[in-house]
């Protein structure tokens, strides 16, 4: 098994998004993370779909995506060749004990306290997923009330845009 | 000019060339039918006895002519009804275009009155389909249907159209039919790798599909054939593509295909696939397919492209420009060691030929045989009717073997029968089974009202024959619910529908019969009596490979 982020630019429709995860759900695909949000243009949308499998499955969805008239183009990313980066929100509880060491820790991956009240306090991550599972792993050892965790966004590295791809 | 959304998707299909349409009104496609009223001049419309029937003929009348099949429906059970019909044009890459009403707009999402999702239930099964939200989008959406259901690798569209915008009132501007989207040949790199491996073959084999009729490109194939020496199969998609008595064809392979054809694709060690999708009816186990063979694959599809089988060689493009450009990087050759193999596996089909007397299947559908015009389209149900008709009638003209190849739709025929005969003029031929026809026999009822001339054969031999088949040779004859036992008099219940017909037990009255369905001005129903232990043979056990290929009974 492998992991795979895939981007697809599509038209910006009621129902589309729908389309291409229905793809994923016939070749029986499990989306491990998705993103959806319009692009530079209204009329196009773009989804980011992260997902294990055996590479020739995942061709074939790759094939298959290409075929939907809504899509427009789609981008295969790895680690050498693109930026990816996720958002974290996490609620941990607030005790005397821990409370310290909590924070340095969030200090020490950068996340950002965005709500502190006596019975909890939340951060937010912004970092690649690996990053993330870090110091998620690492909160575990205290009270975590809440994980609310966005997909993958990813872009290429350097001028290469994914509408380059279909000339829009 | 101001008109009704109603209006404006009759003038639309008009626009579109379209002058038959097959259907079934309702509450909420009335307006649209008021309008086909008002038109009826311009278009026709066929009244079916069940949605599923109209969307079976709008297949059929799109596969005898390769012209957009109109369905129209109302929403609710009339839109659910069209799925199947659908779902068996998708699979077998039928150009169709379905037209469902809906509730209002202000209604969608409440559980109204016959309301249902049909375009997230036919999103699976359909290239593409539209839920018309405002009038102003409906006539260029009905262009772009048109234009999606033929162009690169065809299919089925769906419209979905709600009340209110078939009520709305909007500017109608009259444009030209749409063109099919430009074919685009393979990149040449490609071609002259494909080139290089054909060139370097010793035993090639052409193997094709029913891509080679969307694509027109019989005479590209048949060319490359003679360039190269080699013989020619095809599935079942590709029958009638080219005549059956072409010197180069061997016949369907796969399943129940011809022992010389299947054989031969086994002993070629270059296999040029052309618009196929290696189906598993048509390859057995795959990992034991054409073992020692390069194949070359070539479809309009990427997506078919290694999907099923590793091609060594896969090229996407459109088969007649493709083949176009190959045809002049192919060196001409000649195989008499090659053909002398070929002759011998021919020899050999000929030797395990059914020849039995009497009211066999084979000898049943020579008699239909020899009443075949070469514009006659001959219908099938599923099942062994099915396998006899594909083994037996030899065709002539592309597009005139039509049957529910991918999604093997028992019901199928009658409804295409009736389609066809609408697309070409001429008497269909359907033959089923007992099994088969009494799946959407209703629609004899469409065939006497509107006079379709129709040469029913059914064979009938109590059981469902082809689930016996399997019952017998691979479940220790256990004929769990496939005995039918039903007592049903077909030429009776032929004349309950104002037709006509007769049952048959011996081939002399089947000839008589056959005078009489090919000469009498609408449809003709022969309940012809045939054994319930016949088995289509040869068959490759299902995960087989050739090398497991049943010959003969008992063998």
């Amino acid at each position: 098994m492998n992991r795979y982020t895939v981007a697809v630019l599509v038209r910006n429709q009621f129902g589309v998004l729908n389309r291409v995860t229905s793809m994923f759900r016939r070749r029986q695909f499990n989306i491990s993370a998705l993103t959806v949000s319009e692009t530079e243009t209204s009329e196009l949308s773009r989804i980011t779909v992260v997902f294990s499998g055996e590479e020739a499955s995942k061709q074939q969805l790759v094939n298959q995506l290409y075929k939907l008239p809504d899509v427009c183009s789609i981008k295969e990313f790895n680690d050498t060749n693109s930026i990816s980066c996720e958002l974290l929100l996490i609620k941990m509880k607030n005790e005397l004990d821990s409370r310290e060491e909590i924070k340095s820790a969030a200090d020490a991956f950068g996340a950002v306290t965005v709500d502190y009240s006596k019975d909890c306090m939340t951060f937010r991550l912004t970092d690649s997923s690996a990053r993330i599972d870090d110091f998620i792993n690492l909160m575990r050892d205290y009270t975590i009330l809440e994980i609310c965790r966005t997909g993958s966004v990813s872009l290429e590295k350097g001028s290469t845009t994914i509408r380059q791809i279909v000339n829009l | 000019m101001l008109l009704s959304g109603a209006d404006i998707l009759v003038k639309t299909l008009i626009e579109q060339g379209c002058d038959t349409v097959f259907g079934y009104p309702g509450g909420q496609i009335l307006d649209v039918y008021d309008s086909l009223y008002t038109h009826q001049d311009k278009i026709q419309h066929i009244l079916t006895a069940h949605e599923q029937g109209a969307a079976h003929a709008a297949d059929g009348y799109s596969r005898s002519t390769g012209r957009v099949g109109v369905v129209i429906s109302t929403s609710g059970p009339g839109a659910t009804n069209l799925v199947t019909g659908i779902a068996t044009a998708h699979l077998d890459s039928v150009p169709m275009v379905a037209i469902c009403g809906n509730v209002p707009t202000t209604q969608i999402g409440t559980d109204s009155f016959q309301e249902i999702d049909i375009t997230g239930i036919t999103l699976p099964i359909t290239k593409h389909n539209y839920f018309v939200g405002s009038v102003e989008d409906l006539a260029d959406t009905v262009r772009e249907a048109f234009m999606l259901a033929v162009s690169g690798r065809p299919g089925p569209v769906l419209i979905d159209i709600p009340k209110d915008v078939q009520v709305a009132k909007c500017e109608y501007l009259p444009k030209p039919p749409v063109e099919r989207m430009l074919p685009i040949a393979a990149k040449e790199k490609r071609i002259r790798e494909a080139a290089e491996i054909i060139n370097e073959a010793r035993r090639p084999y052409i193997y094709f599909g029913g891509g080679i009729v969307s694509a027109d490109a019989q005479a590209e194939m048949l060319a490359l054939a003679e360039a190269i020496d080699a013989p020619i199969g095809c599935s079942l998609m590709g029958l009638s593509a080219i005549p059956t008595s072409h010197k180069r064809f061997l016949g369907m392979q796969g399943m129940h295909g011809h022992y010389a054809s299947s054989r031969a694709m086994q002993k070629a060690d270059t296999v040029i696939a052309l618009g196929v999708r290696f189906n598993d009816r048509a390859t057995g186990n795959r990992h034991k397919f054409a073992p020692g063979a390069r194949i070359v694959h070539i479809d309009v599809d990427g997506s078919e492209l290694c999907k099923n089988v590793t091609a060594y060689c896969g090229l996407r493009g459109d088969l007649k420009p493709t083949l176009k450009q190959l045809l002049p990087l192919i060196n001409k050759q000649s195989r008499p060691e090659w053909w002398a193999k070929i002759e011998t596996l021919r020899k050999e089909e000929k030797e395990s030929i059914d020849n039995r007397e009497g009211m066999t299947p084979r000898n049943v559908l020579l008699a239909i045989n020899n009443r075949l015009s070469e514009n006659t389209p001959v219908c099938t149900d599923v099942g062994q009717h099915q396998m006899w008709t594909a083994q037996a009638i030899e065709f002539s003209r592309p597009r005139r073997f039509l049957s529910s190849g991918g999604l093997g739709t028992m019901g199928f025929g009658l409804g295409a029968a009736i389609g066809a005969s609408y697309g070409t003029g001429e008497r269909s031929v359907l033959v089923t089974g007992d099994g088969s026809f009494g799946m959407n026999l209703n629609e004899l009822a469409t065939a006497v009202r509107y006079n379709v001339p129709i040469a029913i054969v059914i064979m009938n031999n109590g059981v469902l024959g082809m689930v016996r088949q399997w019952q017998t040779l691979f479940f220790d004859k256990h004929y769990s619910s496939s005995v039918l036992d039903r007592s049903t008099d077909f030429p009776a219940l032929a004349r309950a529908f104002g037709a006509d017909g007769e049952t048959v037990t011996t081939l002399e009255a089947l000839e008589n019969a056959l005078d009489k369905a090919f000469s009498t001005n609408g449809p003709y129903v022969i309940d012809c009596r045939i054994d319930k232990d016949e088995l289509v043979l040869p068959m490759l056990p299902p995960g087989g490979s050739m090398d497991d290929i049943i010959v003969k009974a008992g063998v």
